[in-house]
């Protein structure tokens, strides 16, 4: 191998042999036998590694989370010949490995092994051979890190189409580490790079690089050494190649911005030191380092890469010509969300109808089986209803991942970043969150879930955070239901329904108050450092349908094993609160009743009248309950607003979904719990609902403040129990039910009093 | 020398400078676009207000604000 940058490694004692050699030969052999081994497999993004991973683990792939941050971690495992099993860990795709924040930061973690990430056995680095330079620059700075390197070399079959031409053997020697072609769309090459990969494990000196980048300057040189000097001592066990390329990337990474985790303050002052001291004599250290980088790629790939012929006008170019044109790119792009959002909010529907089918035909055939009592209450209504509510969301979450995995594989997700941008800078974010909000309006759950698209942290909470205040279509029923009860059918102006104008207004409130709010905590709780919003446009392909459904697949299956626990536990816990203390007086005197209705001849009429005295006894036990207690005790705050005690036990019954707030104003007023939101009788008895006073309840202007604190407070489990998911935290979802709770209770008061000063009841 | 702006679509330049806050310049340089580069402005994305450039053979797009960090000489 022709080797030029630093001689060839030899057999150089590392910490971990060294440990070994002081425990003596015996655990050696064990450890060697025992130990996993550990391939990491990173790249730039839009590479194929998605694709890659998943063709080379099947379908096994654990999702979990790195240590200490939001950044999904997929872990699987490779069968290989020789090595045996093998784990494969799939690092987040990025362009460097220098970084800023504590997420980038896992790409050096994982790659270099600095803690809590343990140290792979080796590094399989996917690149695009259509960009290959830029995607050597990553390559280069892993191999600088004295890793066993393996590179796959990814569609290799698009290069023809591109006029490139590659000489894959001079590639290897100039890297100095294997290199293996493959495309990851077509399953090309992918057993040559199992076969290699099994090598590497088994060999990891031919993986050693022999070739890398070194400082050309002096001064850079003296940098880098003053940096090594004083890297943290759990960065590295002494190896010289190893602190060489920690302390390039902490002159790369580190400044008064970052937010970075285990520099310590000796390292931080001489980075900026030197910094400093460089730009006195007019350098800059950074860069000299990626131009070095870059030169050295470039004089390199002069022996490997030409360029046949000029590429011709793409299909990219084509599509993109249209997509992106300015007269027809929007059209189109709205073309695209109206399917997307329509398939949510309506296509979902036959198989969430089906799931609550299914379900409440489980409760009534175990209601029916048990005998009357409380293991049978918290079977149907505690179990059954909260596995029901967990599941009806998986046909929105499903399709949800469908089309993101559809517009990521094809690349138009991209173009949509590109296209939403400018208005979505507007409030502080960028084109990224345009799809996880516009999904909002269907579900606030699958769009949490789908903030995951955004790369920074900082995005996906601030998202994340406003999301919930979208108009949702669990909130649909409630306005339709106190539209319809307290707003006369009229027109304004003789044609504008006022009906469907509320409608109209309570979406437009919704919507503005979400993007004052962005605007808002972007400036305050979620300032951080500026990134420049650089978005890569991948040419278009047809998505790899066994990488999206899997994506699908595992979405659903975190929803439930993670979600759903909490949102199981929640609805358990409103149970036990709106069912205990039970009430075994009111009990009887129903039993009494309804046994007394032997009397009546006609079976009809005394089924009527059981049901009757039935849905009473349920309004006199909810009452009783500390459901009904806490709504008495909430009156005082509530009051301000123009709610009384039991729209408060009615809010306290939204919480396990906002659509339960009309049965359980069904089941306060005695009508039973199956009313519904075009229920006459219950509207006929909020309409007659009077105070103490002798005063009406139920308004226009106690409806409108009623629809205004349901646009605004986050009352609803599923996505608490989803932030909470995506945070592992529960900071968050406090901090949301606790602020867009507050914002309500304003807004309503506001509504409220302006309302009642200005004379209206 | 002109900023990257004020390029019409379909121009070739080569990258003089590359201003701007530290990172950014790291971000765009890291990602190929370093002084001396040739890149083509491939289109303008009004609607986005972004830029959309090849360098390297890849293609990015950058916000119009940014873009006149970027002096170029048209090629």
């Amino acid at each position: 191998m022709p080797l030029d940058g630093a001689p060839r490694r030899s057999a150089q004692p590392d910490g971990r042999a060294g440990l070994s050699e002081r425990l003596g030969r015996a655990p050696r052999v064990v450890k060697t036998l025992l130990r996993v081994r550990r391939v990491a497999l990173a790249g730039n993004p839009n590479t194929g590694k998605t694709t890659l991973f998943n063709r080379l683990t099947g379908a096994n792939a654990k999702v979990g989370n790195y240590p200490g941050v939001t950044v999904e971690r997929q872990e699987g495992s490779v069968q290989l010949p020789r090595s045996g099993h093998v784990e494969l860990l799939d690092v987040p795709g990025t362009y460097s490995l220098s970084a800023r924040s504590a997420e980038e930061q896992v790409a050096i973690q994982a790659i270099a092994g600095l803690s809590p990430i343990e140290r792979p056995d080796a590094v399989l680095i996917v690149a695009d051979a259509t960009q290959l330079t830029r995607n050597l620059y990553l390559v280069l700075q892993v191999i600088e890190t004295d890793v066993p390197v393996l590179v796959a070399l990814n569609m290799i079959d698009m290069l023809e189409a591109r006029g490139l031409s590659i000489d894959v053997e001079v590639l290897s020697k100039s890297l100095g580490v294997p290199v293996v072609a493959i495309s990851s769309q077509s399953g090309k090459g992918i057993d040559a790079l199992r076969d290699a990969l099994d090598r590497v494990v088994a060999d990891p000196e031919l993986g050693r690089p022999g070739a890398r980048w070194l400082p050309t300057s002096k001064e850079l040189e003296a940098d880098v050494r003053a940096v090594d000097a004083v890297l943290p001592a759990d960065w590295h066990t002494g190896e010289a190649q190893r602190r060489h390329a920690l302390a390039l990337w902490a002159l790369m990474s580190l400044d008064e911005h970052d937010e970075l985790q285990g520099a310590s303050r000796e390292l931080r002052q001489t980075v900026a030191e030197r910094r400093a001291l460089a730009h006195k004599s007019g350098r800059e250290i950074e860069t000299e380092i990626i131009q070095g980088r870059y030169a050295w790629i470039d004089e390199h790939a002069a022996k490997f890469l030409r360029e046949e012929r000029p590429a011709g006008l793409s299909t990219t170019d084509r599509v993109d010509r249209v997509l992106l044109n300015p007269a027809l790119g929007f059209p189109a792009f709205l073309l695209a969300m109206a399917v997307v959002f329509q398939s949510l909010f309506n296509g979902a529907d036959p198989a969430i109808g089906a799931i609550e089918t299914t379900f409440g035909w489980l409760q009534e055939r175990i209601n029916a089986l048990l005998p009357a009592g409380i293991v049978n209450d918290f079977i149907c209504n505690a179990l059954i209803e909260g596995v029901g509510s967990v599941l009806v969301f998986l046909p929105q979450i499903a399709l949800l991942f469908l089309f993101i995995g559809i517009m990521e594989d094809t690349g138009y997700m991209a173009r949509v970043a590109v296209l939403m941008d400018r208005l979505m800078k507007m409030i502080g974010l960028h084109g990224r969150a345009f799809v996880p909000m516009l999904s909002g309006y269907a579900c606030a759950v699958p769009a949490i879930m789908a903030t995951r698209t955004m790369e920074r942290r900082r995005d996906r909470m601030l998202t994340m955070m406003v999301i919930p205040l979208m108009t949702c279509s669990a909130r649909l029923p409630v306005y339709t239901f106190f539209i319809a009860a307290l707003f006369p059918p009229s027109m304004i102006f003789g044609f504008l329904p006022v009906q469907g104008l509320l409608m109209v207004a309570m979406y437009l409130f919704s919507t503005v108050t979400a993007l004052i709010c962005a605007a808002v905590l972007g400036r305050t709780l979620f300032k951080g450092p500026k990134v420049p919003f650089l978005v890569e446009l991948p040419p278009y392909r047809m998505p790899h349908w066994p990488s999206v459904t899997r994506m699908v697949w595992q979405r659903s299956k975190l929803f439930i094993t993670q979600a759903g626990g909490a949102i199981l536990a929640i609805t358990c816990g409103m149970w036990v609160l709106l069912s205990f203390p039970r009430a075994p007086e009111a009990q009887a005197r129903a039993d009494a009743e309804i046994a007394a209705l032997v009397s009546i001849e006609d079976p009809a009429a005394r089924e009527e009248r059981a049901k009757a005295i039935e849905s009473t006894r349920a309004g006199e036990s909810l009452r009783a309950s500390f459901g009904g207690k806490l709504g008495h005790a909430m009156e005082p705050l509530i009051e301000p607003l123009g709610f009384d005690w039991k729209l408060g036990v009615g809010l306290l019954g939204a919480f396990a979904a906002r659509e339960v707030f009309i049965s359980t104003m069904g089941l306060v007023y005695g009508i039973g719990s199956d009313a519904t939101q075009d229920s006459p009788s219950l509207r006929e008895k909020l309409r007659a609902e009077k105070r103490p006073n002798g005063k009406l309840v139920y308004t226009p202007l106690v409806g409108l403040s009623l629809m205004v604190f349901f646009a605004l407070a986050c009352q609803c489990m599923s996505t608490l129990a989803t932030v909470y998911r995506e945070t592992h935290s529960w900071t968050w979802p406090t901090f949301l039910f606790v602020y867009t709770g507050v914002l309500a209770w304003l807004a309503s008061f506001a509504v409220y009093q302006i309302g009642r000063a200005l004379g209206f009841t | 020398m002109t900023n990257l702006d004020t390029l019409s679509p379909g121009t070739r330049a080569r990258l003089i400078s590359v201003g701007g806050e530290r990172a950014f310049r790291c971000r765009l340089m890291e990602m190929g676009l370093l002084p001396g580069t040739y890149l083509r402005l491939v289109r303008r994305v009004d609607v986005g207000g972004v830029l959309e450039l090849e360098v390297r053979g890849c293609r990015l797009t950058v916000r119009r604000g940014e873009a006149r960090n970027l002096m170029v000489e048209p090629a």
